[in-house]
């Protein structure tokens, strides 16, 4: 009885396996890969992007009208430029990896692009912003949907001796992530007015800067400007407020995610931060992505890159279901792209393979919340910023 | 630079080398009574800090709002947890291993140091970022000048203080005491003489541990934050000041601490070089003192093959 029982129970199982496997057969698979930091310090941005990606790819396998059935390999490159070159290398070397959406390390990114051109695997940053990652090169594999650290700069050093900041402390992370931001952020503040008073290198990894902290203290200046990711900005506010330290606190691209106002709490009232692209909430496809998200049931954030890795995985697969899964296709298909709607706005690729945002979104902690500078009480004269 | 500068320095570096200070002492102690080196060590000052965290977070639950309370329970809860943890790790993973090379349990204590790290991250809920640890003691501050001391640091280094002082009365003046000292000295002869030698390892783990909870709960209580990377350069710290102290004697891993904390303070303010380089030279001047004094600066009175 039980055997019969059993031998029905697998003829079931094989029907239904034939039946789904056949269903798969009509597509053809392709593989694409995504890689970001999923482990480490700014492990939430990495997995806020990959689950954004997957979500790119998800919406498309439950597309009728999809000619490929796609599947997405997830590599892990930990922040780190040694461990994201090994995956690179992986990922670069499978040739059933017809295209990418990668990094969101600069200093990591950086370290891939010669990978990536050596292999013809096309790919397309997600996050990362040093401006040599597509500007230190002519590969036309390598594009960026996300804007670089220059235009950010610009904006931010305007913006920042506009309010009346005039002296700067910098303190930036010795990564060329960080040291691109200090590179830009003086040649900006320089222009329009400011002084940099001191300069500090830090490590990425480091968890005291009362020593740095202290000197800047002494040097007394306006603001300080932070060129560097969440976990060390998070330890760095706080201190400042152990040292009585009142200037204002500025940072990069680099702190604006939850984590960082979760890290801190009140203190992370009245922090600026500048991003590129328009606020998400104010596209239409903003909306779109953030309630499918919801509906997906990740259960952690998309992070502020999620969108861009969203969009980066989804220019990706609508190349790949135009010109077919061919490696040199897609690279010459995404050298054309011109004004294609995304959900984090237009994307040009200039011919270097950089999007040509031009916007960039000024962003105030208020009330635990990253708010655009325009819409916040800041702006309006309700709350004073510090000085 | 000015009186209040100069003050603020020492201060901050007084801060810091009390909790190297903490956890050298438990690297020493291992090293001790098994001559063993035990790299878990900085991760179990990790999970003693989110142990610490999660006591608040359940405290907050209850409804438990006295801020004294609080501190005392985040304090105990993450001591008697690391002291239970740092035992278990003792008798499961050191201890089978006493008879193999000193490199296993390098390793094997290496590898476990990663397990907790990576579960931290991954089954701590949202255990990848930085969690905002609370301000649980006043915070007024005494401004002189340009000299900011705030009253948590001083009771933080007060209780740091209370911790090596009980450590150091504990070690000297109890017969507790004097049975790790034996076994440290000699185990063969501890063990003719009706010690058990098993129960010392396993207190002497706990009592370590529990050091490193502490400096783990201190260091969140000072930073208000902490992360589940926290404790993989306190580690490396503080072994590299239980060397140069000596290893196997606690007054040199106390002195190494702080010694280790006013390197760096000097090669982030003294040096003409930018401040990225001053874990460069604070470990460059430790390379230096091994050449110097291979066993430390104040060696263990009997002399040790390491």
């Amino acid at each position: 009885m039980t055997s019969k029982l059993v031998q029905a129970l697998i003829a079931a199982m094989l029907a239904l396996g034939l039946a789904a496997g056949s269903a798969q057969a009509a597509k053809k698979t392709v593989k694409v890969v995504f890689i970001g930091p999923l482990t480490g310090g700014v492990s939430a941005n990495g997995i806020g992007g990959r689950n954004s990606a997957d979500l790119a790819v998800r919406l498309r396998n439950a597309d009728p009208k999809a000619k490929y059935h796609y599947e997405m390999m997830v590599l892990d490159d930990e922040c780190k430029p040694n461990v994201g070159v090994q995956v690179a290398t992986k990922a670069a070397s499978d040739r059933e990896v017809i295209a990418g959406a990668t990094h969101y390390c600069s200093a990591v990114a950086i370290g891939t692009v010669d990978i990536y051109h050596k292999f013809g695997l096309p790919v397309i940053v997600w996050g990362a912003v040093l401006p040599d990652i597509t500007y230190g090169n002519d590969y036309k594999e390598v594009h960026r949907v996300n804007g670089t650290m220059i235009n950010q700069n610009d904006v931010n050093a305007k913006f920042s001796t506009g309010q009346g900041y005039k002296t700067f402390a910098v303190i930036h992370d010795t990564t060329d992530y960080g040291k691109g931001h200090l590179k830009y952020f003086g040649e900006y503040v320089k222009k329009y007015g400011g002084r940099i008073v001191g300069a500090f290198g830090v490590t990425a990894d480091q968890q005291d800067f009362t020593a740095e902290l202290t000197q800047i203290k002494s040097l007394n200046p306006d603001a300080i400007y932070f060129g560097g990711l969440t976990p060390i900005g998070v330890r760095i506010r706080s201190q400042m407020d152990k040292l009585g330290i009142k200037a204002q606190f500025i940072g990069t691209s680099g702190i604006v995610s939850d984590a960082f106002i979760q890290g801190l709490g009140p203190l992370a009232e009245g922090t600026l931060a500048f991003r590129e692209g328009a606020p998400l909430d104010k596209l239409p496809g903003g909306k779109f992505f953030t309630a499918k998200y919801a509906e997906a049931g990740y259960p952690e954030g998309p992070e502020a890159y999620g969108a861009f890795a969203y969009a980066a995985m989804n220019l990706i697969l609508d190349t790949i279901e135009k010109v077919g899964p061919n490696r040199n296709k897609v690279t010459a298909a995404l050298g054309h792209v011109k004004n294609v709607d995304s959900i984090v706005g237009p994307i040009s690729f200039d011919d270097h393979g950089q999007n040509t945002v031009a916007a960039i979104t000024k962003y105030v902690v208020q009330d635990g919340k990253w708010v655009v500078w325009e819409d916040s009480e800041y702006a309006s004269g309700k709350r004073k910023l510090a000085k | 630079m000015d009186a209040g500068l100069l003050a603020q320095f020492v201060a901050n570096g007084l801060m810091l080398g009390m909790m190297y200070a903490l956890v050298a002492v438990g690297f020493t102690l291992f090293f001790g009574v098994l001559d063993v080196i035990k790299f878990s060590h900085g991760d179990v000052l990790t999970v003693g800090a989110f142990t610490g965290y999660s006591t608040y977070l359940g405290l907050k639950l209850l409804g438990v709002a006295n801020p004294w309370l609080q501190v005392a329970a985040v304090v105990i809860v993450a001591c008697a947890a690391m002291a239970l943890l740092g035992a278990l790790i003792a008798k499961y993973i050191v201890m089978p291993l006493k008879g193999a090379p000193a490199l296993n349990v390098l390793l094997i204590t290496l590898m476990l140091g990663t397990v907790l790290r990576e579960s931290v991250r991954l089954f701590y809920p949202d255990g990848a970022n930085p969690k905002r640890f609370p301000r649980l003691l006043p915070t007024d501050a005494v401004a002189l000048g340009s000299f900011n001391l705030r009253l948590d640091s001083v009771l933080l280094f007060l209780g740091g203080l209370a911790v090596i002082v009980a450590i150091h009365v504990l070690i000297n003046r109890t017969k507790l005491g004097l049975a790790i000292r034996a076994v440290a000295q000699d185990e063969e002869t501890a063990k003719t003489m009706g010690i058990n030698f098993t129960l010392v390892v396993l207190v002497t783990f706990a009592i370590g541990s529990a050091a490193a909870a502490f400096a783990g709960v201190m260091n969140g209580l000072y930073y208000n934050e902490i992360n589940f990377g926290m404790g993989l350069w306190l580690g490396v710290i503080g072994f590299s000041a239980a060397i140069v102290g000596g290893l196997g004697n606690i007054y040199g891993a106390i002195l190494g601490g702080f010694l280790f904390a006013a390197l760096q303070t000097v090669g982030a303010v003294a040096l003409p070089f930018a401040s990225a380089y001053k874990d460069v030279f604070a470990f460059a001047a430790v390379i230096a003192i091994m050449a110097w004094r291979p066993t430390g600066l104040i060696a263990e009175r009997t002399s040790e093959r390491v």
